[in-house]
């Protein structure tokens, strides 16, 4: 999934400050489930922002809405009456979520209520952890169903560094080496040869490097009419 | 004139390499004098790469400087600031410019230093890097592309004897050998045993390993790198020592286990040679290999 967490109140109302008519629109599904950013989350901004603004003698009009995915126009779409009536939108979906609004709705400027921080789970009740960076080229196979790219803080692909000690990273003695993890791993699945073979520098084409990545199917492509 | 490093090395002689850490800032006074002593005292001075994540002087600037004294510089480079475009840039530089050593690190984590905010890079990991020497060795570039004339470097690489992760550390440690590490300079050793248990492994292969001496100045240094500092463990006889040193003399202190270590790891020919990291102490390098009587 993908993990976000509120911005400051405070960053919220200096983005606000001009409108009078918002609608905070939230997202059912990522977002909700890491509490951030979901139906209730949307009624506890749009409270506090309220608030915020009252304090500066504001009377803000703010109008609270959720849908089930920001990030498909099936559902997007269902926002076009209540978005005619505002100045503003506020959406507490992932980046994702923001950016569809502002391409579904060119007139109205679109603000984004959270920072969206990573792909990965909740490891613990109130503890996520990030795990994949969308690299485009999944090497999971190699280290034992855990990500170099993602878990050792500096990506490394052969081996760890000289600062893992007692498991945990250097950047953080409350941060896990992800390759200890891997190297304790494979030795439990009995498959450290493995790890012998060199790695080659990584062909980063299929990461960012390229641009903006698109993915595309003919099998399941129809155009849009809409 | 200093002889060139790998001749040194493969002379069979007891090597002695140092290092110097180039200056935040232009004002190159000191660290040339660190230079004028060392040029004949040791066989190569490493040139740290922006160490610790800590901006400075290029490493490849101070080689040439070195060089230009008579002394024989150790590329130090790290994986952290450039990507491989960058890094076989510099090795090229460094080549035209005389520099003809070159040691291929990770580097720290850029959250370790005074740029924190910064974006770090490890395009390539230290054994790709090394990797990438030799192949530029062959002619070519990591594109693939054939380079009007190329370098020859002696290519070294780091280890770190008293890792906790031992099995771990040993994996990359074979990895860099096999794609052409021809020496080693360990991370700080303060523990001959674990060492030499370290070199029991490192003896298995081919390749020289000069064990890391950092001189202590205080009982609180040895602390601290036993609390902060990865795969470092200052055993508590030292640390005693170092505190047991009358006011005003721990350095000596511990000029003086320094050279009782460097003698011992040669008497007992436990490594091929010794990595002396004084840390802007530099003048303090030649007293202790006379102390050491190398
Ligand atoms: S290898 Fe790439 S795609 Fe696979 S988990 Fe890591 S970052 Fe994600
Ligand atoms: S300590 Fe482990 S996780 Fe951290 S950078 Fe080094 S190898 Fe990667």
């Amino acid at each position: 999934m993908i993990v976000a967490e509120q911005k400051p109140i405070q960053e919220i109302k200096g983005m606000m400050a001009d409108y009078q008519k918002v609608l905070i629109v939230g997202c059912g599904t990522c977002v909700t489930v890491c509490m951030a950013g979901g139906e209730k989350e949307v009624g506890i901004i749009a409270s506090c922002l309220r608030m915020a603004l009252q304090i500066d003698g504001k009377k803000p009009e703010l109008m609270e809405d959720c849908i089930q995915r920001q990030c498909e126009w099936e559902f997007v779409d269902t926002l076009k009456d209540k978005v005619d009536g505002v100045d503003a939108i506020l959406s507490s979906a992932c980046g994702v979520g923001v950016q569809a609004l502002a391409e579904r709705f060119p007139n109205k400027p679109v603000y984004p209520a959270l920072n969206t921080t990573f792909m990965g789970m909740p490891k613990e009740h109130g503890l996520w952890i990030e795990n994949c960076r969308g690299c485009g080229n999944c090497g999971l196979g190699r280290f034992g169903g855990i990500c170099p790219i993602a878990r050792c803080s500096k990506g490394l692909l052969n081996g760890p560094c000289g600062g893992s000690q007692n498991g945990k990273c250097e950047v953080s003695k409350e941060m896990d080496c992800g390759w200890q993890l891997i190297y304790g791993r494979l030795k439990t699945l009995n498959q450290l040869d493995q790890l012998e073979e060199i790695l080659l520098p990584k062909d980063w084409s299929t990461d960012r490097d390229k641009g903006q990545r698109k993915m595309f199917r003919g099998d399941v492509y129809y155009e849009q009419t809409v | 004139m200093s002889r060139p490093f790998k001749e040194v090395l493969n002379s069979g002689e007891f090597v002695i390499t140092s290092e110097i850490g180039p200056p935040k800032g232009t004002n190159i006074d000191k660290m040339l004098h660190h230079i004028e002593i060392l040029k004949d005292t040791v066989h190569g001075m490493n040139v740290t790469d922006n160490q610790s994540s800590v901006m400075r002087l290029s490493s490849v600037a101070v080689c040439h400087i070195i060089k230009d004294h008579g002394g024989e510089p150790i590329l130090q480079m790290t994986c952290r600031d450039r990507n491989r475009m960058a890094l076989q840039s510099d090795l090229l530089s460094a080549y035209v410019l005389g520099v003809r050593n070159v040691l291929c690190l990770t580097g720290d984590h850029i959250s370790l230093g005074d740029h924190k905010g910064s974006k770090q890079v490890f395009d390539l990991d230290s054994v790709q890097l090394i990797a990438a020497v030799r192949n530029l060795e062959q002619g070519q570039d990591l594109g693939g592309n054939k380079l009007d004339g190329g370098v020859e470097f002696c290519v070294g690489a780091t280890a770190t004897p008293e890792a906790d992760n031992m099995d771990s550390q040993l994996l990359k440690f074979r990895k860099k050998i096999k794609v052409g590490a021809e020496f080693f300079q360990t991370q700080a050793v303060y523990d001959m045993d674990m060492l030499k248990k370290f070199m029991e492994h490192a003896q298995q292969s081919n390749t020289k390993v000069l064990a890391g001496i950092l001189v202590l100045v205080s009982a609180g240094m040895a602390k601290y790198l036993n609390a902060n500092v990865a795969g470092v463990t200052v055993p508590q006889e030292l640390i005693d020592e170092m505190a047991g040193a009358e006011k005003g003399k721990a350095l000596q202190k511990g000029m003086e286990i320094a050279a009782r270590q460097i003698k011992q790891i040669k008497e007992e020919n436990i490594c091929p040679g010794v990595h002396i990291m004084a840390i802007g102490k530099e003048e303090i390098v030649p007293e202790i290999l006379q102390m050491a009587g190398v």
